[in-house]
Parts: structure tokens; sequence; C-alpha cells
């Protein structure tokens, strides 16, 4: 099952490669990672997209919480929590197709960030699932470039992840 | 305060850790240390042969007393060499501080003369690292380094400094932190007692139990607790290869180590028990075999471990508790004391005789060999009384590992050094280094294979410099004995590179040349006599090469994929 963790972690040099040397070490495996410092700067919050069995999420979080630079961590699809990501895609969109691609923008309540005249670039953000829905919906379209951030989230409701 | 350099600093912040003594080998990124080492004379430096050997040293060092072991190398290969040393402390939780020179700050990552990554290379193997980017930072790290090293789950910790941040010229008033908070790292300090009264519930109520005991009881100083807890409950105990003095081997309550060379009575045992209490140990695949579908099937599994990470990682506890074990422990054993409920003298009778009737096999008895031939396993048990059970053995790894764990009875906990989870060769004789300077009065043997002692036999120069009296019994059977004997069971005798008879140098005269005394012994009837005669030069190192029969197996042994209760117990017998 696909999980979201999300790491609250001291911002100092070497603790991303310690994060990120455990998933290899430990033959787990990471869909997505991003990661920033927070309001206070001598944090940063990680998320990260994982897929796995109970038995294997529990020790993923287990040995994460071994890290020394790890605060706290959690995983929010444990609960209610509001995930996104955001992608900017650069299509080819000339003649017929450049309406089209435009209108499909629109339904995914995406936005063209730069044009030129054979191309659009188009900032889509929300769920991983509403991304590639807008990707399958480009069918026969050509695709230039695709990048995406990886997985944000936070919990819903009061729940907070803080010191 | 002071006006202190670098170099000058992290030997006085060493000091004022409480460190007297610290194993190293100089070189240019460590050289400002080295300047500051001379300097002074409060912390004393013993030169090894090989950082390897420096890092086991500091490892035996600690295994023995229970502080951390501190290393000093340099950069590039001293911190390489260094490498074996932290991930063999790392498997066994053993704490200790590496302290690693490194090119100047302006050269990082401009592959500079001797310079590695150390911080990167070491970081799946340690607990924690610190690069030092100033020298004002020295004394915080290293009080950050000795806590994060010896609390909790213990375990190795790098610090890595580059050459100018120990710059003499450099001087900054040194104020050494009288404590130290690191606010994403808070390990527990005591189980959780909802936990801790339901598995003493079910202890109480149980009517096979045995209690399964590791590593952590020595590291974490619960063995008395231990001892206690297993006599109010008057159930077995069986010590893994780490956990070995845990709870005295000469009790009658012991049934012996347990796992793929465990006794046949500690794994029946395990395997016919209704209720496994599971304290500092890690369900490891030399205990469990390989499939833990099969693993003591009727057991409920009460599981103390100071690492929630150990806790269901391979077998699912029924009751995990996470805490240190000492206080864990104790607060067992007033609930077993407090309790009204006792243990069921006549289900604890029952099982005791069963246990006795798997005992009556033997699995450890010893069938001599013909021709005055020595078994290496008489080898041991001449150890044994020579030294009465009093002393520090330290061991490599191989066949002469596992005759050592199962015929040196050990009473006490820190008694029994050996490499346990990485399984190093060449992990002895330094390790012994460690132990002797620690315990300058005390006997200390290193048993040893001729394969093994020749990973770190250069150490023998650091054993005459500083004149330590070690014993290094050799069990010498001019071959890899436990790749030869794995040989023999699964490729058919087909001695793949395990054999060097050839080869081999003559030991006595190697010894001498470094100045100590080497004995051999060829004959069985000769052997306690040599071995005391050994024993007896008190001021020497002695190195005994002792011939033993080259066919001997370990058994018992597990069979592979097979249930506890699955053992061979020679060539020709199996369960």
């Amino acid at each position: 099952m696909r999980r979201i963790i999300s790491v609250l972690m001291e911002n100092q040099p070497g603790a991303l490669s310690r994060v990120v040397g455990l998933f290899s070490q430990r033959n787990y495996n990471i869909n997505s990672l991003t990661v920033a410092p927070t309001d206070d700067e001598s944090l940063s919050r990680l998320t990260l997209t994982t897929v796995g069995d109970d038995r294997k999420i529990e020790q993923i979080i287990k040995h994460l919480n071994k890290l020394v630079d790890v605060a706290k961590l959690v995983d929010l699809t444990e609960g209610a929590h509001i995930e996104r990501e955001l992608m900017l895609i650069k299509v080819k969109a000339t003649g017929a197709q450049r309406a089209e691609v435009k209108r499909v923008a629109d339904i995914f309540r995406g936005v063209v960030v730069d044009i030129t005249p054979t191309m659009y670039t188009i900032q889509v953000t929300g769920t991983s699932e509403k991304l590639d829905g807008f990707i399958a919906a480009l069918a026969g379209t050509p695709i230039l470039e695709v990048v995406r951030s990886g997985v944000s989230g936070i919990a819903r409701g009061e729940k907070v992840l803080s010191l | 305060m002071a006006l202190l350099s670098g170099g000058d600093a992290l030997i006085r912040a060493l000091h004022d850790e409480g460190v007297d003594l610290i194993f190293g080998y100089p070189g240019g990124a460590a050289l400002h240390i080295y300047d500051a080492i001379f300097n002074q004379d409060k912390v004393e430096h013993i030169l090894v042969r090989h950082e390897q050997a420096a890092t086991h040293a500091a490892d035996g060092y600690a295994r023995a007393t229970g502080k951390p072991g501190v290393v000093l190398v340099t950069s590039g290969p001293g911190a390489t060499n260094a490498i074996t040393g932290i991930a063999t402390a790392f498997m066994d939780s053993i704490p200790m501080i590496v302290i690693s020179g490194q090119v100047a700050r302006e050269s990082i990552g401009l592959d500079a003369f001797q310079e590695t990554d150390m911080i990167g290379i070491s970081r799946p193997i340690v607990k924690h690292s610190f690069m030092v980017h100033t020298p004002e930072d020295i004394p915080s790290v290293v009080k950050q380094a000795f806590f994060i090293a010896t609390t909790g789950r213990p375990g190795p910790v790098v610090i890595d400094i580059p050459k100018d941040v120990t710059d003499p010229s450099v001087k900054f008033e040194y104020h050494y932190p009288e404590t130290v908070k690191i606010r994403s790292y808070s390990p527990p300090t005591k189980g959780h007692s909802g936990q801790i009264k339901k598995a003493v519930d079910i202890l109480l109520a149980a009517r096979r139990p045995i209690i399964y005991s590791g590593g952590g009881v020595i590291i974490g100083e619960g063995s008395e607790l231990l001892t206690a807890l297993a006599r109010k409950i008057g159930c077995p105990v069986t010590n893994t290869l780490m956990g070995l003095g845990a709870f005295p081997a000469t009790d009658k309550q012991f049934v012996g180590m347990l796992g793929m060379h465990g006794t046949y009575e500690a794994n029946m045992t395990m395997h016919e028990a209704d209720v496994i209490l599971a304290v500092g140990a890690r369900f490891d695949d030399r205990v469990t075999n390989s499939d833990v579908r099969k693993f003591c099937p009727d057991a409920t599994i009460l599981h103390i471990d100071i690492d929630p990470a150990a806790i269901s990682k391979t077998v699912t506890a029924h009751v995990p508790i996470v805490g240190p074990v000492a206080p864990v422990l104790k607060e067992m054993l007033e609930l077993v004391e407090t309790s009204k409920v006792k243990p069921d003298k006549e289900a604890m009778q029952a099982w005791w005789e069963r246990i006795e009737h798997w005992r009556k096999r033997q699995s450890l008895a010893v069938i001599p060999a013909e021709n005055d031939v020595i078994k290496p396993q008489q080898a041991i048990q001449a150890l044994y009384e020579v030294t009465k059970g009093e002393a520090y053995v330290t061991s490599d790894v191989g066949q002469h590992q596992m005759f050592a764990a199962q015929y040196y009875h050990f009473d006490k906990p820190r008694r029994w050094i050996n490499s346990g989870g990485l399984g190093t060769m060449g992990f002895g004789l330094p390790a012994a280094m460690g132990v002797q300077l620690a315990f300058p009065d005390a006997v200390v043997a290193c048993v040893t294979g001729e394969g093994s002692i020749q990973m770190n036999i250069q150490e023998l120069a650091t054993c005459k410099q500083c004149a330590l009296p070690i014993k290094i019994v050799t069990l010498n059977n001019k071959a890899l004995g436990m790749v030869k004997q794995w040989q023999d069971m699964q490729y058919g005798g087909r001695h793949s590179h395990s054999t060097y008879a050839d080869s081999l140098p003559d030991f006595i005269k190697l010894v001498e040349s470094y100045g100590h005394v080497g004995i051999r012994i060829e004959k069985l009837s000769e052997l306690k006599a040599k071995m005391a005669e050994a024993f007896a030069i008190k001021d020497k190192l002695v190195f005994i090469d002792i011939a033993v029969d080259p066919e001997e197996h370990v058994y018992p042994m597990a069979i592979r994929g097979g249930a506890m209760n699955e053992m061979f117990l020679s060539k020709t017998e199996r369960t």
C-alpha cells in the first residue's frame, strides 16, 4: 500500500543523506521525496512516498525515528490528510490542438505559465492521481517535458507535526 | 577558561569526558592532534600497527569495561582502514568514538591527497556522525558524540575533523559543556508499566517458560537482575553468543547457548516453550534459523529491547516492551515478588523433567581422538581448567569461536568478547589488547585459529611495545575450519580455497622474532601441562600453537531452513 510519511528533522548537512541512505541500505523504496526548511530555519520538513505492507512500513518508521537528526514523523495515510503535488508540463500546442490543450488544462484547473507559438507550459497542482489523470487526458498531444515536485502533505484538522 | 587550539581542545575534551586511553595511528591530517597529544599526559595513546586494530582494541576495551572506546586515525586510508572495526562495533552495539582527520576545509571535494568522504563511507555503520566545521564546535561535538554513543542502544560515532580546524595557531576560549540535550534524540529511560505487568502475568502463568537473553543484558548491565528473575521463576535460561556470561553458565538453570551451534537442550527447550521471555536479544538468523515461520510454534513471545526497531523485525512479539533492560527487569522482578500468583510448581517440574531428558543426550560430549591427537574442544576445556573460568576470553571468528563459546563456561558478564554480529576475523588479538590495557593484572586469552590470527598479526608488535602479557591460544587445524566444514557438509567436500597447510608460517619463530614466547602443543598427553606452563608466564605474551584434529566439525549444527528442533548432532546423527 502507498504511504505518505512526513518527517520533521534537523536542517543539518548530511541529514537528508542519512534518510535516503537508510532506504537503500534496508532495501526500502522511495517513490517520491520533497524536502525544504520550515518557518523555523533550523528544521526541515521532508515528505516521502513509499510502498510496503504494514510490517515494512512499521520498520521504516522505526528506523527513521532512530536517526538522530529525525525529531518527529507521521504516517499521513493513517488519518485524514491533504496531499498536493505540483507539475510543470511542456506540450506541443499547434493548430487545432492548441485550443484543445487549453480546454483540458482548464478542466484540470491548470494554468498556462509560458507560451510560444508552438507550445504551452502548463502548471497543474493536486494529488498525484490528478496529475496522472491530466497526463492521460493529454493523450495524442506530444509531451515535451514533465517536471513533478513529488508529494507534500499535511494532516487535516487540528493535528500538527511540530516540536 | 583557557585559550586552546582545536587540537588541544579535542584532547582536553576527551579528558573532560573521562577518557584516559585512546588507540590510533598518526598521519598527515591528524598531525596537529598528535602534537596536542605529545604536549600533555592526561590521555594515553596506544600506537597500533593498523587502524583496523585500533578500532578492535577500543572495542575490546569498551566491551570489557562498559566505557566507550576511543580511536584516532588520519584521513583517507587511515579512515577507510577503520571501517571494518566500526562496522563490527555497530553490529554488536558497542559504544565507540572514532575521530578521523580530514583534509583542510578548503580542500574538501577537490580529491586532495588522502581525502576520502569519511562521513559518507561510514554512514550506514555508525549511530551518528559529525563533521566539525570550526574549532569552537569541538567541545560541544565531543560532548554530543559521547552522549549519543553511550545512551539508548549504544553504537559507534564518527567525528571527522578537517586539518585546519586543529591548527595550533588558531585558538579559542575552551569551555566544556556540563550537560547535553539533543532535541531530536531522546532514548527511552523506562519501559511501559502496563506492558510490563502484562508480560509478568503471562510469565507467571506459563507452564513451559524460557528466558532467552542476549548481548543487550550485558550492555545494559542487567545480568544480576536477570539472574534474580530467573531464580524467582525457576525457569531455564539460554544465552545467545553475545549474551554469554549474562547468566552464569555453571548454574543448573542454564541450558547453554542457543542457535546455530547451540546445545541440543537449549534449542529443544526453545522449540517446545509456551512462553519465551526475550531480553536484549534480536532474534537474529543465527538463532531463529532461516525460516522464521517454523520458529517456536507454541510460544507467546515477550520481548524487551531498548531499540523499538529490534522488536518484531523478524519474529513478531506478542508483548513488546521498549526500554532499557535493567529498569524493566527491576520492575518485573518487583511484580513477580509481590504477585499472589506463583509459578506452577508441578508444571515447572514436568518441564524440567523434559529438559533433563534432552540434557542426557550430552550434545557437547567430546569423543577423544586416537593416537594422542588433540580435539579442538579439549584445548578449550584445558584453557577453562587452567584459567579456572576466570579469564577474559576474546576470540576471532570460525570454529574456534564456537568451541570457545560452547566449552568455556562464562559465569560473569563482559568476560567473553567476540564479534558476534559482523563476524570479523582479525578481531581477537587487538580486542585482547584493549582488554589487557583496561585490566593490566587480569588473565586475558585470545582464542583464535591460524587463519584469523594472520588477519591482524602485525599487532604482535603493539603487544611488545606495550608489554601486554596476552595468551594467544591458537587452534591450528591448518585450514579455514568453518569454511571447510560448510564445504564438507554442503559442497561435497570440495575445499575451495580453504586450505594452505604448505604456506603456514612457523608461528613459534614468528612470535619469537617479536620478542614473545611461543609454545607448540601437538599431543593430548602434554596439553594440560604445557597450557599450564604457558599461563604460568605472567609477564610475557605467549603464543600457544595447538595442533588440533583438522577433521573436526562444530556440532550441534542447525539444519538450514529447519525449525529450532532440527539439528545435526554429529557427522552421522541428526534429530
